[in-house]
């Protein structure tokens, strides 16, 4: 993972050098797919976030910041993703899938702490389970795409 | 508010979504046909956006009003930025985005309706 993170910069990949296409591929066919999702969700969950800490941040201060943190990570996904920034983009799904998981079982076990839902309560139920579905896909389409690099 | 323009969109959007998914089965790109359904989709959408505006200046409040507003925003983007996408990429992939795009829409129809009645 360390070898392939200073590689994929915005922009930066010659187009003609061996492992150049190679290298964009992240934003191409089903990338572009989940980047139109992550995008999408990155909008709505930092939007949503965004208002409840505006408005009624008491009221469910932990569910607030998580929802907000969940927005700015998929943020960050969406920027890596279509930037063909691998590394960005696997620490982003990587992140997010331990988040839903994480969160989903809290929400779950201590469901006082979370008078509010947020975007990964009950593993993302409140959203067809799309903010669990999104990582592993995420992830699945990096490890497809990995460049065989030999081993440092 | 009536829910004919949210069930119109939620027709146009399903029809268009399955007509880009025979696209992706035969591995082709959104042709000039799957734009114009886009196209259809997004104009029912704005209708259904013009009778809640009409709804919410008559007065009428939605049961969760800041929710509802952002689901709307949402509601109306949705195509437009799928169709960027799918312009962007001229394979089956294109299809798939455009036939997701859609079925998001169909999604938020129920959303809108949710969170107007509470």
């Amino acid at each position: 993972m360390a070898s392939a993170a200073a590689s994929g910069g915005p922009g930066g990949a010659p187009a003609g050098g061996p492992g150049g296409p190679q290298r964009d591929r992240i934003n191409r066919g089903p990338g572009r797919v989940l980047i139109g999702v992550y995008g999408l969700f990155a909008l709505a969950a930092t939007a949503r976030a965004g208002f409840q800490l505006a408005t009624k941040f008491h009221q469910a201060p932990l569910a607030y910041l998580l929802s907000a943190l969940a927005g700015l990570i998929y943020i960050v996904a969406t920027i890596g993703l279509s930037t063909a920034n691998r590394a960005v983009a696997v620490a982003c799904c990587s992140i997010e899938l331990v988040g839903v998981l994480a969160v989903g079982t809290a929400s779950l076990a201590y469901h006082s702490a979370f008078p509010d839902a947020t975007v990964w309560s009950g593993y993302g139920q409140g959203y067809g389970f799309v903010p669990l579905v999104l990582p592993v896909l995420g992830l699945l389409w990096l490890w497809r795409t990995r460049r065989h690099e030999p081993a440092p | 508010m009536s829910h004919w323009p949210g069930t119109a969109v939620t027709i146009t959007a399903l029809v268009v979504a399955a007509w880009c998914l025979v696209e992706v089965a035969r591995n082709r790109p959104p042709g000039r046909l799957q734009y114009a359904g886009l196209a259809v989709v997004e104009a029912v959408v704005l209708v259904h956006l013009a009778a809640a505006i009409v709804a919410l200046a008559g007065g009428a409040r939605p049961a969760e009003y800041g929710t509802f507003l952002g689901y709307l925003i949402a509601y109306v983007i949705v195509v437009p930025m799928g169709f960027l996408l799918a312009r962007a990429e001229p394979t089956r992939w294109g299809s798939v985005i455009a036939c997701v795009a859609c079925l998001i829409d169909a999604v938020v129809v129920v959303r809108l309706n949710e969170v107007w009645s509470g």
